[in-house]
């Protein structure tokens, strides 16, 4: 479904991805973690299209398409969907109204009708129920005034709504508490399916004791340094990240 | 004689004999004093004055400028509703060209409020006691300019405790064969305790050439009396406003302003000026306007607190495309009595294109001690973070920069407390800028 190859990628001049590779087939779940500032968020806006950053080398392939070539709402039309780290607040959009308009421009851009205003009722209450989501939130504007935790849950219903068949989940565990936490593991688990896949950025392993992965991989520098099974996350929780900066350092060319 | 300038020479050279033809030597001596003052003044400003320093209208008065009015035309219900303008559950007031149009009216009781043409009100005792009373008429080139050549306008005149819970739809049609200066003249009493609400809207009506529409409203609020005013500013790329609004506050009234420009005209210049003459006012001030192509929207505020215990609130927004020019005054005297005054001033500016101009400024001058007073003003373009946001739930460049828009103007038209009114300038908004931002 996704297959990254040798991506680099700079924030004003300064490198911050540099080569990474990774290959998610469909029916995956595939969990990034990494020390902070190690580019696990700039990875996510390169797939997702911001424009701060310019990709210098690599390519990557969505379903058989070129994804750096589109602009970030055909990413999103075509499928990939990225719940940020810091969902931004909007006011005077409301949260309903920017919905319907996403549903709505994503079925156009698939050749279907709008949605009719009964049947995208329906679909609301259904993932509503599916996420457990406080119907109160979706009258408001977007995020206006949202806690941090009610941001999150935000974005994840929105991924519920929209039925992505890529979603790459940028610490959405964190700042939700424990219910919620337990809550929105299992709406993933219920979206989760053959045709779609999921990447999940975290830096806890409690996360993936309810999201269980196929794979785990530790992002450092810029790089994929080391990929495994779930039981690399248990291990990481254990040690921390510098047995492997030690490893990577050893393997390092001498300057 | 003609009362017809011609394409050489200027309206201020002309302007003696179009008066001397229109309204002789006879007549209320009023008018020939304001001519003799906007002379005095220096006749049509310049950009050399301070207060037109962005605004250059001495263009509109070139090419023919009449002073005239043509025969009304016949109006059909149909084609008044062909406006697009019309409110539900109003009372209606039509003008054409400043005149009260009363078979296409539908008044308010009269046992509630008093509405006449301003020709035939001269002998009502608001009028003597009001009209042309506001003392900062005398500083408006154009207020003076309007004074001296007024045709007509709507006296209303809401009564004692008269509680009109319709609002009132003043809509102003205005109509000619080549290009018109036309100085419709109002005056609005909202006598003690009365609560009312007046809607403004404007229509270009089977127009050939173009209206400058020279406008001075003089209102006054009395004791404990609430006037919600809504300037709708309409019409289409054929009318240009040059607007004096004039509010007098008494003891404890409430007064409420929405000027909302929404046209696609050349030039709209709205001078509002609020005295707060007496303790326990409060005020709002409401504005907002888009400006696409070339166009010019000016508005300049003062707000006079004279008095202790005053309260007023000013919020304008302003989107500004291509090569649209903006500009904000907002001008707030706390006087030496004016203990205890709350004034606060807010003008933000979304700017869409890099040659669109704003001029904003926020001009403070107090001189009493124990006051609370504020302002802020910001010009800014449409966050990239909420766009990015935006399109990454697939929603296009256009249509997401469309809904930022809206969002940040919406936060003005959502305080419009008439719905059916809020909903046709959010209508009359939105189709604007979809078009100017499909350009
Ligand atoms: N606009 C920018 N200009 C310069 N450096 C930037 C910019 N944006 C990001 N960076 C840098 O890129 C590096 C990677 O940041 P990124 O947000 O991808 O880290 P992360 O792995 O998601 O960290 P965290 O776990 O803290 O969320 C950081 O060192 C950060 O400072
Ligand atoms: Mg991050």
């Amino acid at each position: 479904m996704l297959n990254i190859k040798n991506l680099h990628a700079a924030v004003e001049g300064n490198a911050i991805l540099k080569g990474i590779n990774l290959n998610v087939k469909a029916g995956e779940v595939h969990a990034i973690m990494g020390p902070n500032g190690s580019g696990k968020s700039s990875l996510a806006s390169v797939l997702a299209g911001r424009e701060a950053y310019e990709v210098t080398e690599g390519s990557v392939d969505f379903d058989g398409k070129d994804l750096l070539d589109m602009s970030p709402e055909v990413r999103a039309r075509e499928g990939l969907f990225l719940a940020f780290q810091y969902p931004v607040e909007i006011p005077g959009v409301s949260n309903i109204n920017f919905l319907k308009t996403a549903v709505n421009e994503i079925r156009a851009y698939h050749g279907q009708p709008p949605m009719q205003a009964k049947a995208f009722l329906d679909m609301l209450k259904s993932k509503q129920k599916l996420m457990e989501f406080d119907a109160n939130l979706m009258n408001r504007s977007l995020n206006e005034g949202f806690s941090g935790g009610e941001k999150k849950r935000n974005d994840v219903f929105q991924m519920a709504m929209l039925e992505p068949k890529l979603a790459i989940m940028d610490e959405t565990d964190s700042g939700l508490d424990i219910d919620a936490l337990r809550i929105v593991s299992a709406g993933v688990n219920k979206l989760r399916g053959k045709d779609n896949a999921f990447i999940i950025i975290t830096h806890y392993q409690r996360l993936l004791e309810y999201i269980v992965p196929d794979f785990v991989h530790v992002l450092y520098n810029g790089r994929i340094v080391k990929s495994g099974t779930k039981e690399l996350a248990l291990e990481l929780e254990e040690k921390g990240y510098d047995w492997l900066k030690e490893d990577i350092r050893l393997e390092e060319p001498v300057q | 004689m003609t009362t017809t300038t011609s394409n050489n020479i200027s309206f201020a050279e002309t302007l003696p004999a179009l008066f001397t033809a229109q309204f002789g030597n006879a007549g209320w001596p009023g008018r020939k004093a304001a001519l003799d003052r906007f002379q005095a003044l220096g006749g049509i400003p310049t950009v050399k004055t301070e207060d037109w320093k962005y605004t250059n209208v001495v263009p509109y008065f070139k090419n023919g400028l009449s002073i005239a009015l043509p025969a009304t035309p016949s109006i059909t219900a149909a084609q008044l509703e062909a406006t697009g303008l019309l409110l539900p559950d109003t009372y209606r007031l039509v003008l054409v060209n400043g005149v009260l149009q009363q078979p296409l009216s539908i008044l308010p009781p009269a046992a509630q409020v008093t509405v006449s043409k301003m020709s035939e009100a001269a002998a009502l005792p608001a009028y003597t006691q009001y009209f042309n009373n506001s003392k900062k008429l005398e500083e408006h080139h154009f207020a003076q300019l309007n004074t001296a050549l007024f045709n007509d306008g709507l006296f209303i005149e809401v009564k004692t405790k008269a509680q009109v819970e319709q609002p009132i739809h003043i809509i102003h049609l205005y109509h000619n064969n080549g290009n018109l200066l036309v100085n419709p003249r109002h005056l609005w009493v909202a006598n003690e305790g009365s609560y009312a609400q007046l809607i403004e809207s404007a229509a270009a009506f089977d127009l050939e050439g173009t209206v400058l529409v020279n406008s001075v409203t003089e209102a006054v609020v009395a004791e404990r009396a609430q006037l919600s005013h809504y300037q709708l500013q309409t019409g289409g790329s054929k009318l240009r406003f040059i607007n004096q609004t004039m509010v007098e506050q008494l003891g404890k009234s409430l007064y409420n302003n929405y000027t909302f420009t929404l046209s696609e005209s050349d030039l709209v210049r709205n001078n509002l000026n609020i005295s707060l003459d007496a303790e326990r006012t409060e005020t709002h001030l409401y504005g907002f306007y888009i400006a696409s192509g070339s166009q010019l929207v000016d508005n300049h505020s003062s707000v006079d607190h004279r008095m202790p215990h005053c309260e007023s609130n000013e919020l304008y927004r302003g989107v500004m495309m291509d090569k649209a020019t903006g500009v904000f005054n907002g001008k707030i005297y706390v006087h030496e009595d004016a203990q205890k005054t709350n004034a606060f001033q807010q003008n933000n500016n979304l700017v869409i294109s890099p040659q669109a101009n704003i001029y904003t400024k926020p001009q403070l001058e107090i001189f009493a001690d124990d006051v609370k007073c504020s302002h802020g003003t910001t010009i800014g373009q449409v966050s990239e973070d909420a766009l990015f946001y935006l399109k990454a739930r697939g929603i296009g460049d256009a249509e997401a920069r469309n809904m930022l828009v809206k969002a940040f103007a919406f936060d003005v038209t959502a305080q419009v407390k008439i719905p059916a009114v809020r909903k046709q300038v959010e209508q009359i908004a939105s189709r604007y800028l979809s078009v100017a931002t499909n350009n």
